[in-house]
């Protein structure tokens, strides 16, 4: 049946090619195609339910750089998926796809998220802000440039900030407890215990004098 | 004497039959901010509401309270090492989770488990449904104010827990899956346990469910509230119970069955109008199907290995022959040092999960880490629905939306 598939898709829409494939039938497509060939699916092949779509990032400098992936299930044939790759358009700052929220609603949340992880912006998309990282937040965290320990950043109350002058910096990555970057701190040090002197005799609190035995 | 009910209640109906309003009693719209930390939102969902008085207008959900980015962990971490990140997904059903990424990872290195691991993976996911429906229907239920069913609803769960952690180790984040297998064969006298417990559930389900099941209180707040169609279900993706609910007999474990679901015999119940109620019922029936399905593991329980013996790239050797053996304890310090051998391709498995499908997408370049790993998870794509659920219900009627939605955020917000 996915050999079937792969050649019907690919009478109608001749840009495709078959895409490597070790368990559901997948097909490369060209960016332009990408609506028309999921509306098809949808509305010919009985493929109702967008299940996924996401972007794989193929690390600075390859080309393409990004591609975008959809699944979609079918609820009819019993299980049957299929799988749609296409190369994003665009630079690697700013790569572009098309959005498939007219097609699946449900597609607003997961290109929303594609946005805010990878950095991927569809084009035609309602509402196209972050989703899980805070509006105002300056990285795409799943691109492999990205390092995994994080980026220093303010936190997003700005209007806090500006009342207050205070700068407000994201919980503890480096130098917080259990976090030691190579050759700065050790763990032993950095450990919250260790930095918080009251409990030990190590450095008694200021004002507090050790008791002594005093002889008459 | 027939009484007929119209629904939504009579505040409701009162200000729809309401005439146009004085300019002087005009009032403002509202905004409110329900969550982070909110009882009913179910950990630390937010939502921004706009209310014109107790109707509300516009509903923006508000994520990423619970965000730990694990895929970009997973990218860092060899296979193995990600096992114990997926309890942390849906924490309700962990024994769930682990086996659909265990099955991910098989499918991706071509690795058939036996019968045996395939029995046990399917009866922990089955008993991991039942407990993570019981703590679903009991906080729906105290949701919508009725407070007996997460009792009784509670000490069933604990009664699950005792068996899991005597099979696992732990009560609540299990890590029981390795890929390739389990990480040790049940105790000996514990599927006469797990039995037991069949036995004595049902009637105290059935208990749990009279509560609720033709209690007017609990259907005035349900029936015909937070309809969710067959159309809208599908076009945001919704799954599990929820798109059961509003009448799609999707359930992977019959439409595409793996470890084995194909020999069980069990029903998949759907709802008819896809309100709260149905969510509710459906819910409901899964447990007595998941106790059928675990009853008839047991009667079949396959001898044999419970991991893949000819695995030997990807699963660890039993500790004993770690211990006496060079050959094993060669093999095992490759597997920790270097993670499991995984050939290159694309993967994309999805599993019936108590919340929904969930899935994950892996891509392999080779060797032991995962290039990029996807999880589909199934409460984020239930959420996604609320904007259009929640307009024009009032506010109330969001606690039992929510309520019946049944979603964790671990799951939600990776």
């Amino acid at each position: 049946m996915s050999a079937d598939l792969v050649s019907t898709l690919q009478a109608r829409f001749p840009r495709l090619a078959p895409r490597p494939s070790g368990d559901h039938p997948a097909v490369n497509a060209p960016l332009e195609d990408v609506v028309p060939l999921l509306r098809c699916l949808r509305d010919e092949h009985g493929f109702d339910l967008l299940t996924d779509l996401t972007a794989i990032d193929w690390s600075p400098g390859a080309s393409p750089r990004y591609t975008v992936v959809y699944h979609l299930l079918s609820t009819s044939r019993a299980g049957a998926y299929v799988r749609v790759a296409a190369p994003c358009a665009g630079t690697e700052e700013a790569p572009v796809a098309p959005s498939v929220t007219s097609l699946w609603a449900g597609a607003d949340w997961h290109e929303r998220e594609c946005f805010d992880l990878m950095g991927v912006r569809f084009e035609g998309h309602p509402d196209l802000r972050r989703i899980l990282m805070w509006d105002g937040y300056p990285y795409h965290p799943l691109r492999k440039d990205f390092p995994l320990a994080g980026i220093e950043t303010e936190l997003p109350a700005e209007d806090v900030a500006a009342e207050t002058g205070t700068r407000v910096v994201a919980a503890p990555m480096a130098g917080g407890p259990f976090v030691a970057s190579p050759g700065e701190i050790n763990l032993t040090e950095a450990e919250p215990r260790a930095k918080d002197e009251s409990w030990s005799d190590r450095a008694p609190q200021p004002g507090h004098t050790p008791l002594r035995l005093v002889k008459e | 004497m027939a009484t007929d009910y119209n629904f939504p209640d009579s505040a409701a109906r009162a200000a729809a039959a309401a005439p146009e309003a004085p300019a002087e009693f005009q009032t403002e719209k509202m905004s409110l901010a329900m969550g982070p930390s909110h009882p009913s939102t179910h950990g630390v969902l937010r939502l921004q509401l706009e209310l014109d008085g107790e109707t509300v207008t516009s509903a923006d959900p508000v994520l990423g309270y619970l965000h730990r980015g694990d895929e970009k962990i997973a990218e860092n971490m060899t296979y193995n090492q990600f096992v114990p990140y997926t309890d942390r997904l849906d924490y309700l059903a962990p024994l769930a989770n682990n086996m659909a990424y265990a099955i991910a990872v098989e499918r991706l290195a071509k690795l058939e488990v036996p019968a045996r691991c395939q029995a046990i993976r399917v009866l922990t996911a089955e008993m991991a449904r039942i407990s993570a429906h019981l703590m679903g229907l009991g906080a729906f239920g105290l949701d919508v104010g009725a407070w007996t069913v997460l009792l009784y609803s509670l000490e069933e769960r604990e009664k699950l827990y005792k068996l899991f952690e005597e099979l696992t180790g732990a009560r609540f984040t299990t890590s029981y899956t390795r890929i390739g297998g389990v990480t040790r064969d049940v105790p000996e006298g514990w599927l006469g346990r797990v039995g037991a417990f069949c036995d004595q559930f049902l009637p105290i389900l059935e208990e749990i469910l009279k509560l609720l099941t033709r209690n007017k209180i609990f259907m005035d707040r349900t029936v015909g509230v937070g309809v969710i169609s067959r159309a809208d279900a599908l076009a945001y993706g919704l799954t599990g119970p929820n798109l059961r609910g509003s009448g799609v007999a999707l359930d992977l474990r019959k439409d595409k069955p793996y470890s084995g679901y194909e020999q069980y015999e069990f029903d998949v119940p759907v709802g008819t109008t896809g309100d709260c109620y149905d969510r509710y019922l459906v819910r409901g029936e899964e447990m007595r199907q998941s106790v059928r399905i675990i009853r008839q593991v047991l009667a079949r329980f396959p001898d044999g290995p419970w991991y893949a013996p000819d695995a030997r790239r990807i699963f660890a050797p039993p500790k004993d022959k770690i211990l006496t053996s060079m050959e094993e304890l060669i093999q095992n310090f490759m597997l920790v040092t270097e993670g499991p051998q995984i050939p290159p391709g694309e993967v994309y498995f999805e599993a019936e999960n108590p919340k929904g499908v969930l899935g994950f997408f892996i891509v392999s370049r080779g060797g032991g880490v995962p290039y990029r790993l996807k999880i589909r998870s199934p409460s984020f794509c239930n959420l996604s629905i609320l904007p259009k659920a929640c307009q024009g219900i009032l506010i109330s009627d969001v606690v039992a939306l929510l309520g019946s939605m049944d979603f964790v955020m671990g799951e939600c917000d990776r």
